[in-house]
């Protein structure tokens, strides 16, 4: 588990950061993206995919969550 | 000489690692790379934020030198002590020119080093008691300040000392701030990381200190965060957002007060500008306060227009009138600094190696002197830093991360600029080589260089640096006559 945060981009996509080590991507694709269920699995554009629970949609940006490693990127 | 292709350059870099054996080769290869605009993402073409290699020359810092010499050392009102032996405070006293108004040793303690000068008995016995005594005598002493930060060096995670709960008891016995940073400098892989803990350490200790007090705020107030005063910076650039209606709040953290830092979370516009070091508390604060933080770049006149127009973009139509009334009025002085100068440095081309934010930011304003930077790299940046810079630099111009010394010194002799800026540890060599080189760390004694004010000085010791005759005459008669006779036989 690590500690993440995911932040609106500046060009409308979401932000993943993982301030350990200091890694920022931009997430491809997240699993659930409705007002009550949000989160998921996320895919990022670096080639990682990390898992967040799902829970309700945040009212605002960023947030900082806990999330599983579900694939490494490659390095 | 002509700017290298992309083969040139990638031949070049193949060239200048043969002589490293097959590992360490293979390892440098990653950090060095020739700048492609189309790539987005800089980690498809440079590796940065990793281990240097043992035995090749490094120019990096550490994490304590993050902590205390960028972070921490530039809040005036605070007593840092360097909690361990008395080298690591002692030699980096003052070396990086952070100004602050104040009367040094009463109410402001910038230039001062405390210490509490580690015996053998202390690594023994643990320093605790010490650090108590001193924190003690240090209220005594100088019964002004504001609050202190004990700054660890090495021994103090290696012998696990526990300064948070002497400085918890110390806090609660002085009534002031004390605040524990563990940034031992064996931390991470340089002073980047120092950076970060000095980050997390100031949002656990000191910035929610004031949430919820009384605070009498306007519409327009920012706080500069990331500028270290160096040589005046910050005042150079406070000029500038109060010339257009902005109320600066706080400075972070050159000039700046403990005070002023934990004020900060009122503000309407977090305004960065060394990324590197200060990006964690300005995400932080976007987060916890909704702030928002702006990247800005306040070198040469085209970036600063650009800066100062984004800045005006977040706020009302009062301010956006008086920046374009601020950019009006400095054009003229502006022009003739240019015409001055363009004239004399048109056309040369400029190496850079620094760290923070610097080796992209100063770009744009050796491009406004008609200069050329054909090559630029971080001591310490990460991916983020270089996926900035691949945007402001040439196609096919050198990237190089961590640079060893000798890579350094291959680059320059193959590529030959016309001056270098980096540190203080590059600038004999090159100098010797008959290179002009600026100092770009301390602005070679000089600066501001931030702002209007700044350009004026940056384009003056910029022709100072290249129109000097000395490094024409580096090469002694005797072996001028031989270099002739060569040249004739050739």
């Amino acid at each position: 588990m690590a500690n993440i945060m995911i932040q609106q981009g500046s060009s409308g996509g979401l932000v993943f950061y993982l301030p350990k080590r200091d890694l920022e991507a931009s997430i491809e694709s997240i699993e659930f993206d409705t007002a009550e269920k949000w989160g998921g699995e996320l895919k990022l554009d670096n080639g990682g995919t990390y898992y967040i629970d799902p829970i309700a949609k945040p009212p605002r940006l960023p947030v900082s969550l806990r999330a599983k490693r579900l694939g490494a990127a490659e390095d | 000489m002509t700017t290298l292709s992309r083969e040139e350059t990638e031949a070049l870099i193949a060239e200048v690692l043969e002589v490293y054996p097959e590992k360490a080769q293979k390892d440098r290869a990653k950090h060095l790379a020739s700048n492609d605009q189309t790539v987005e993402q800089s980690k498809k073409c440079i590796t940065s934020n990793r281990k240097s290699l043992p035995g090749v020359m490094t120019i990096r810092g550490c994490a304590y030198a993050g902590s205390k010499g960028v972070v921490w050392g530039p809040i005036k009102d605070m007593i840092h002590i360097s909690h361990g032996p008395v080298g690591c405070g002692q030699y980096s006293r003052a070396g990086r020119r952070n100004y602050y108004v104040g009367t040094t040793g009463i109410d402001t303690f910038g230039t001062m080093n405390f210490t509490s000068d580690f015996q053998e008995k202390d690594i023994v016995f643990g320093g605790d008691k010490k650090l108590a005594k001193l924190i003690e005598e240090v209220e005594q002493l100088f019964p002004l300040h504001k609050g202190i930060s004990v700054q660890s060096e090495c021994p103090i995670g290696l012998i696990g000392d526990d300064i948070e709960s002497v400085s918890k008891k110390a806090a609660a016995a002085i009534d002031k701030p004390v605040v524990p940073v563990r940034c031992e400098g064996f931390r991470g892989v340089s002073q980047s990381l120092g950076h970060h803990i000095a980050n997390d350490a100031i949002r656990d200790w000191v910035l929610d200190k004031r949430d919820g007090a009384a605070f009498e705020s306007t519409p327009y107030d920012v706080a500069i965060i990331g500028d270290y005063n160096i040589g005046g910076d910050a005042w150079a650039t406070r000029i500038l957002l109060e010339e257009m209606g902005l109320r600066v709040v706080a400075q972070w953290s050159g000039d700046g007060t403990i005070a002023e830092m934990m004020n900060t979370p009122k503000v309407k516009l977090n305004l960065l500008h060394c990324y590197r070091s200060m990006n964690y508390i300005s995400r932080h604060m976007e987060e916890k306060y909704g702030i928002p933080y702006l990247e800005y770049n306040f070198f040469g006149p085209t970036k600063i227009i650009e800066s100062l127009r984004k800045i005006a973009a977040f706020f009302d139509d009062s301010v956006k009138e008086k920046t374009e009334a601020v950019i009006a009025r400095y054009k003229p002085m502006m022009d003739e600094i240019i015409a001055k100068y363009k004239p004399r440095l048109e056309g040369k081309k400029v190496m850079l190696y620094v760290g923070g934010l610097r080796p992209r930011h100063v770009i744009g304003a050796y491009e406004d002197l008609g200069m050329e930077v054909i090559g630029t790299g971080y001591e310490f940046g990460h991916n983020d830093d270089y996926d900035r810079t691949i945007k402001e630099m040439g196609d096919a111009t050198l990237l190089y991360d961590d640079v060893t010394g000798f890579e350094l010194e291959e680059f320059v002799k193959r590529l030959k600029p016309d001056m270098v800026g980096s540190g203080i540890k590059e600038k004999y060599i090159f100098q010797k080589m008959g290179i002009p080189l600026r100092q770009m760390h301390s602005w070679d004694y000089s600066g501001p260089y931030h702002g209007y004010d700044g350009f004026a000085i940056f384009a003056r010791d910029m022709d100072i640096a290249l129109s000097n005759p000395t490094f024409k005459n580096l090469v002694p008669p005797w072996k001028k006559v031989a270099a002739e006779e060569v040249k004739k036989a050739a």
